[in-house]
């Protein structure tokens, strides 16, 4: 605690916000306040507390506060510790690959269809892989969706297939050449040690290998997938938590537009 | 017990006797049938263990030369004590026999029925006796710790590897829960075998093997002893092993399993008269093992709308109360399920899920009720869904629900961590401290938007009921009366492993745990 570094008084700091040098915000601009919990093997002592303050610091937290430390058992104890994390970030620089355009909402979406298409579009969606969840692709395209965002299932120049979870990659792709789909749609909702990246990246090389890949428009979704992160692993978009049916539509509708698939039929 | 929310109890009893021809109806079919599975729970109960050098299990094995040979018909009782007549082998010595090719169950010299049940039934009853014990064991701890009154909190580990779950559920128990399931390994109910040994492997859980069971039972009997609490065992009785699941637990002490007459059809896409006689038999021995079964009512809610569809899962509720007392399993071993799922834009929305809860609990007021936390709503705001699962801890200690499931504050984010489930217990156990009578100094409101609601749910029920009493299950389920699911008779997993019964068949545990019926 003697290090100068570490003696920075709520005072002392320049209170202008610099998007440059972008720091947490608790009550302050620059404070750099913020909230961690975590538990160490170790039992709940001052040793204990201790070894959660140098932890903290290590994180680039300074004067930090360790403000609960409770026992889970006897070699386990939990920390909630609050602290001003000295790193800052130059938010002027960052990118972030994101889905441009405004979203239509269903009826925009169905007209829209209507104009570009002359048909309606066929859309395979499926929980894959050894995910057991079909609340994510539930949300997208049940008739009643989520959260009041009707689900595809609901759009009159839609015809949505959902094939609900567990679904092996290649029944997948099988069942979408069948059916003649124009957008895939992959959801991956609980994962563990990061095995949907692996079912995603499998599903994208799968269609690659038999020569489909842009055949569809493919899209992932789920609580831990990003666009970006969808890109990278060779889907079309990604959406991830706050996402729902128009979203999806709205950016696969454009997309087959874009690629020039609206004058072709399978 | 007077009624807070003056439910019509002929609407009660007029739902209730349609779940009872519907499930006559379908144990008519049922009694007609027996299954890969029912007959390597058979093997099981007869001592067959241990895998051969491809890693099959023997019971698999014994039963896989008996479907290439068209004899399951007979069931594995009677073919298996005509091979001990003729060969003097014990039932493993006989699945040896078949694994290494030294016997053939179809060409070996038959005996006479009267001989081949008596070379059975002793070694039949050593196996009840061992499941006797088992019972006389949990009984005996609850007697000298007491059982708990009010709900039993509940929680899962999930890590994958059973040493790792070991810990998270001993630091669980210690923290004051009260029942530990083990999450199965995401895919292990469309498994047709059960895994051998002790597992370190898995993705969302960790397998379900007798070896597994048995670890986690005697770290939790250890932990129970030095905090003088019986610490409840919970696994998954789903899937296409229904019946061996429910053999491995009864002879390893499980307490609680996950059991639904009609999830895995609806939900794993198993064929349904595959899962119905299955699910009828691992009944019976939950049931003779003293095992309290929970059903998976609240999975509906999951896929179709908690308001809209809350009538489903009432009469999902009476269906598996029927088949559950079909199968000779009585109500306190019945722990129906329903769950915290309405959306928290709803207005009003914790009366309805309070009404619900309370008529649940006056509909079936011997059956400790399986109460599940919000999962669908949860958003990843940790702070919110601890708000969230302080409401559902309320509906619970309000309306009397016996075993409450825990929500976590990062449901949708991760497999707990160990702080998550102490966060969970404490929360709980406040709130039902701080409110431990409040449901006994509440009376609802005559006429009121509760009352409304509980009667509006148990009317829809009563229709639903008397509608697929008209259709059959087998066409109600065809239909996607259930979750929005339309299921086919002669589709979905395990089909092929279904076959009717020959004159001949006998079951001796079905005779044993049931008391001589069939």
């Amino acid at each position: 605690m003697s290090s100068g570094l570490y003696n920075t008084h709520k005072q002392d700091f320049d209170k202008t916000l610099d998007l440059t040098k972008l720091k947490a915000y608790g009550d302050t601009m620059n404070d750099g306040k913020v909230q961690v919990s975590f538990t160490l093997p170790v039992k709940n002592d001052e040793k204990g507390i201790e070894a959660a303050r140098i932890l903290a610091r290590a994180m680039g937290l300074t004067d930090p506060n360790v403000a609960l430390a409770q026992p889970l058992d006897k070699e386990f104890t939990f920390y909630v510790v609050y602290g001003s994390c000295v790193h800052t970030i130059n938010y002027e620089n960052i990118t972030v690959q994101t889905i441009e355009g405004s979203v239509m909402d269903m009826h925009e979406v169905d007209d829209f269809i209507r104009e570009h298409f002359g048909r309606k579009l066929v859309v395979v969606g499926a929980s894959t892989g050894t995910d057991a969840h079909t609340v994510g692709i539930d949300a997208i395209m049940n008739r009643k969706g989520f959260a009041g965002h009707y689900g595809l299932e609901r759009y009159e120049m839609i015809e949505a297939y959902n094939l609900g979870a567990q679904v092996p990659n290649e029944e997948f792709i099988k069942k979408a050449t069948e059916l003649n789909a124009d957008i895939l749609l992959v959801s991956q909702t609980v994962t563990q040690k990061d095995v949907h990246i692996q079912n995603l990246t499998e599903l994208i090389e799968l269609l690659e290998a038999e020569g489909l890949r842009s055949r569809f428009v493919v899209v992932c979704g789920g609580a831990r997938i990003t666009h970006e992160l969808a890109k990278e692993l060779g889907f079309d978009a990604g959406f991830g938590p706050q996402k729902y049916a128009e979203d999806v539509a709205t950016f696969a509708v454009n997309e087959l537009v874009n690629r020039g698939m609206n004058r072709k039929s399978f | 017990m007077e009624s807070k929310l003056h439910l019509d109890f002929s609407k009660v009893e007029r739902a209730r006797a349609s779940a009872r021809r519907i499930a006559l109806d379908t144990q008519a079919f049922i009694d007609l049938h027996t299954t890969v599975t029912v007959e390597r729970a058979v093997c099981r109960l007869l001592g067959i263990d241990g895998v051969n050098e491809s890693e099959v299990p023997l019971p698999n094995v014994v039963v896989d030369h008996m479907m290439e040979r068209d004899i399951l018909s007979l069931g594995a009782a009677y073919c298996i004590g005509n091979a001990m007549i003729s060969t003097g082998l014990s039932p493993q010595g006989v699945a040896e026999a078949i694994n290494n090719g030294a016997i053939d169950l179809a060409t070996i010299e038959s005996n006479h029925i009267n001989d081949i049940r008596k070379a059975i039934m002793p070694v039949a009853k050593a196996f009840t006796e061992r499941i006797k014990g088992n019972v006389a064991k949990r009984n005996e701890f609850l007697r000298e710790y007491g059982d708990k009154e009010g709900p039993y909190l509940y929680v899962i580990v999930a890590t994958g590897n059973i040493y790792e779950d070991i810990t998270q559920a001993k630091a669980a128990a210690k923290q004051g829960a009260d029942v530990i399931a083990v999450i199965r390994t995401t895919g292990q109910s469309l498994l047709d075998y059960v895994p051998y040994g002790a597992t370190t492997e898995g993705f969302g859980g960790t397998y379900a093997t007798q070896e597994n069971f048995r670890l986690m039972r005697a770290a939790l009997d250890e932990v129970g002893i030095e905090e003088k609490r019986y610490i409840r065992l919970c696994n998954y009785c789903s899937g296409l092993c229904m019946p061996e699941i429910a053999a491995m637990g009864a002879l390893e002490r499980l307490d609680v399993m996950l059991n639904d007459a009609l999830y895995g059809i609806l939900f794993r896409d198993i064929n349904m008269q595959r899962t119905l006689v299955d699910q009828y038999f691992s009944r019976v021995i939950n049931s003779y093992a003293g095992v309290i079964i929970n059903t998976g009512e609240d999975n509906y809610l999951t896929t179709a709308d908690a308001v809209e569809e809350a009538h489903t899962v009432l009469a999902s509720q009476f269906l598996n109360e029927q088949f559950a007392l079909c199968a000779g399993l009585p109500e306190k071993q019945q722990g129906l399920g329903h769950a915290f799922e309405i959306t928290p834009d709803l207005e009003n929305g914790f009366l309805y899920e309070l009404a619900q809860a309370q008529m649940a609990r006056e509909i079936f007021p011997n059956a400790p009720l399986k109460y599940m936390p919000p999962t669908k709503f949860m958003t990843g705001n940790i702070f919110r869904g601890h708000v969230q699962d302080a409401l559902f801890n309320m509906v619970t200690i309000l309306t009397g629900q016996k075993i409450h499931l825990l929500g976590m504050l990062t449901e949708a984010i991760h497999t707990p961590f160990m702080s998550d489930r102490a966060l969970a217990i404490e929360n709980a156990q406040y709130i039902f401290r701080t409110m431990a009578d409040l449901g006994n100094e509440i009376t609802f409101k005559d006429g009121g938007i509760m009352e409304k609601r509980a009667d509006q749910v148990l009317t829809k029920a009563m229709v639903l009921l008397e509608e697929i009493e008209q259709m059959g299950l087998f066409a109600t389920l065809e239909k996607g009366i259930f979750a929005d699911i339309k299921r086919m008779r002669d589709a979905g997993k395990g089909l092929d492993g279904v076959v009717s019964k020959e004159e001949n068949y006998f079951n001796p545990f079905v005779e044993l745990m049931s008391g001589g019926i069939n």
